[in-house]
Parts: C-alpha cells; structure tokens; sequence
C-alpha cells in the first residue's frame, strides 16, 4: 500500500537516519512511504493561538496534498506528528480558523479531511505487530529497552488519541514484537526541555538528566526515541544509556538496516 | 480592572479560548508543570492573574521563555482550563511588538554545536521570535 509521507526539516539534515530507517522498514513490511512534493517546515511546534494563521499553513497545504490523493498522511518525527495532528484537529473543529486558513488555499477548500498518522500508529493499526513480529529476521532478545516518549506524541491526548498519555505502550508493544524486553520507567512521558535548550541550558540539562537517569536506574541498556530534539538533548545531556531512533531498532529487527541497494 | 487591563484581557482570551473561570485554583497545573523552578508566575498564576486583568507582569517576566509547550498543565488539569494556551497567548503579545524579539539570529551562533538539530532552531524562533 502507499500512504503520503511528511519527513520534515530534521530528517533531511541532523536526523536522516530517522528517515532512512523508516523507509527501508516500510518497504520491507509493504508500505511505500510517497514523499508529498514540495513540503515546507511545519516550523517545529504548534503554535494554539487562534490568531496564528499563517504559521499553519505549510502543515495545511501538506494535508491538503494528501486528501486530494486519498491518501492518510504519516510523519516520523514526533515534532512534525504534533503539530500536523494539532493543525489538522483546528481545521476539524474550528470553523472560524478553517476559513481563515482557506482564504489562503487555491480552488477546493479543506477541512481536516485526513487521517494523520505516526508511523507507530501505521505500524500498530495498519501493519499491525503481529505481522512485524513475522518479519522479524534478527530478533533483538535479551536486549532490555526503555521506550521514551516526551510530551509530543501523547500531549494534547484529546487531540493526539494515539495511545493513554500517563501509561502509554505503543512502543512497548513494538519493542516485544521485535523480540527485546520493554522497560518501563516513570519519567517516560516527561519533557526532556525541548527548545528552552538555547533559553536555559540549566533548566534542560535537569530534565534530561532526570529521563535517562531513571531509565538507566530501572535498568534499561538503552532508551529510543522518535523525536531528533529529545535525543539531542539526552545525548548532549549526558545520558549513559545510548539514545536510538526507534526506526534503527525496526530496520536492524527487519534486516534491512545495511542498505541493499547501493 | 482598568480599561485597558480590560481589552487586553479580552484579546487574550479571544487568541487562547481559554475560560479562567472554570479554574479552581487546585495548583495540579504548577504541581506538575517541569519548568516550574525556573517560573516567576507560574501556571495557576497565568490563570488567575490573567483573570483578574493583571497582565502587565506577565507580559514582563522570563516565564514566558521558561514554558515548554509540554502540554502537561493541559492534560493534568480537572478542569480543562488549559494554562499553556493562556501562556501562549501572552507570549506572543510580548514578542509581537516592535523590536520585541526574544531571540535574535545573531544569537543563535553561541548556542549551536555540531550536533544541533533544525527542529531546535525552528521550535525555539516560532516560540520567542515573530
Ligand atoms: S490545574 Fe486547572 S483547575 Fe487546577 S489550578 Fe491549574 S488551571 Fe486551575
Ligand atoms: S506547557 Fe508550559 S506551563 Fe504547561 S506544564 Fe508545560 S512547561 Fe509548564
């Protein structure tokens, strides 16, 4: 099947094994990640006001893009997966926004139209884990894995509805089909300072020391992660476990993290 | 509340869609807010001080540039308030003004490393800059 895909500013640059990992693994699984044309910056983070309008709209036309394939619209990147979902959430709900936004957008209007997905979601919904589990040709056992997941995937959860915010287990339920032992730890779904890295280096040091000292304290051998800003923290902070994108864990289950076709 | 306190009260409430009222000032929001310790108004504060239209010190103080947008005050209020919109809100009344921008190109240079990601500097210019 192809669905459309939003890789983001970060999985061009810093973070392209993100992307790398995540179309070798959906092309082993039978899922082709198209890349929507001429996709711009979602600009990081969502802005709630109302009254910020333009800065919505690179994650509108995106979207846009997608429904007029019929198409459901996946992200990698935590960042870009929030504020896609929260911008397409504001298309579907309010009205005095949509119109604004659609004063800005050529011929048809849109209206949240489009299934917005992560790729764990696309790989717990659609793929589903038990067919990832018979894919798997390099099984990760014995490996004790802490699946960190930030504020961005779950936060807003009325809005994200991807799994329960305060005792989420999408990536858990992956990390058994890859055939590894989940580790669960309390600051999983806590913030690692996000942005306020350039504002207070101090304020994002401790909180990211705090994530990778209680996932090494419950005894994890390494942490992964979906989001670029949260291993830059982590890593930059300190963390003795080693921090990986959850699509490198995927792509070495699959066998497909050595690229073939080079 | 003076006239002006008063619109720039309404403005906010306008851009947020945040009702304070239905707040109950249980604190929940600032119990678990990460950027806690480094606040001078904290979440609950937002929401009573924005209430009360004593918005000036707010639009004045560093926790602007202290909130996370971790949407923690958000899910974990009983109420639905939503402190982090009003955060928000005031945020961007502060660096909507002439000249008010918090971070500065120029300054990006003193905080960039080999490693730093594009999402860190298009988070933090979408979040202190306009
Ligand atoms: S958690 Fe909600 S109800 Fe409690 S003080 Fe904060 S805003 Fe008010
Ligand atoms: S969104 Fe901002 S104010 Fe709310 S809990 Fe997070 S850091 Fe604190």
């Amino acid at each position: 099947m192809k669905v459309s895909y939003f890789p983001g500013c970060t999985l061009k640059n810093k973070a392209v094994m993100l992307d790398e990992y995540a179309r070798r693994s959906a092309e082993a699984l039978g899922v082709t990640l198209e890349e929507i044309e001429n996709w711009q910056c979602c600009g990081g983070v969502f802005t709630t006001s109302k009254d910020e309008v333009a800065t919505k709209l690179s994650s509108v036309r995106a979207l846009k893009d997608a429904a007029l394939k019929g198409q459901p619209l996946v992200t990698v990147c935590s960042a870009c997966h929030n504020v896609i979902k929260q911008t397409n959430y504001a298309m579907l709900t309010d009205p005095e926004f949509a119109s604004k936004v659609n004063r800005y957008m050529a011929e048809e209007p849109y209206n949240g139209e489009t299934q917005v997905l992560h790729y764990l979601e696309l790989l717990r919904d659609t793929v589903g884990f038990d067919a990832v589990k018979e894919k798997v040709v390099n099984s990760l056992k014995g490996k004790k894995i802490a699946a960190y997941y930030g504020c961005l995937l779950l936060r807003p959860a009325g809005v994200m509805q991807m799994d329960d915010p305060e005792n989420p287990r999408i990536m858990e339920d992956l990390i058994r089909a890859l055939g590894a032992e989940p580790v669960v730890f309390a600051n999983r779904n806590e913030c690692c300072g996000g942005y306020v890295t350039v504002e207070s280096p101090a304020l994002a040091a401790r909180k990211s020391a705090d994530v990778a000292d209680n996932a090494k304290a419950a005894g994890a051998d390494m942490i992964i992660t979906a989001c670029p800003l949260c291993r830059y923290n982590l890593i930059k902070n300190g963390s003795e476990l080693p921090v990986v994108y959850f699509t490198e864990l995927l792509a070495e289950a699959l066998g497909v993290k050595e690229d073939t076709n080079e | 509340m003076n006239n002006k306190e008063k619109l720039l009260k309404e403005e906010i409430l306008r851009m947020s869609g945040v009702n304070p009222v239905k707040c109950m000032r249980c604190g929940k929001c600032s119990g678990t807010c990460p950027a806690y310790d480094e606040m001078e108004y904290h979440p609950h504060q937002f929401v009573s001080m924005v209430e009360s239209g004593d918005i000036e010190p707010l639009l004045e103080s560093k926790s602007l540039y202290r909130c996370l947008t971790c949407f923690a005050c958000v899910d974990r209020c009983p109420r639905n308030v939503e402190p982090a919109k009003l955060v928000e809100a005031v945020r961007l009344l502060a660096v909507r003004k002439q000249g008010a921008n918090h971070l500065k190109p120029e300054d990006v240079a003193a905080v960039l490393d080999d490693d730093t990601p594009q999402q860190l500097l298009v988070s933090a210019f979408r979040k202190y800059a306009k």
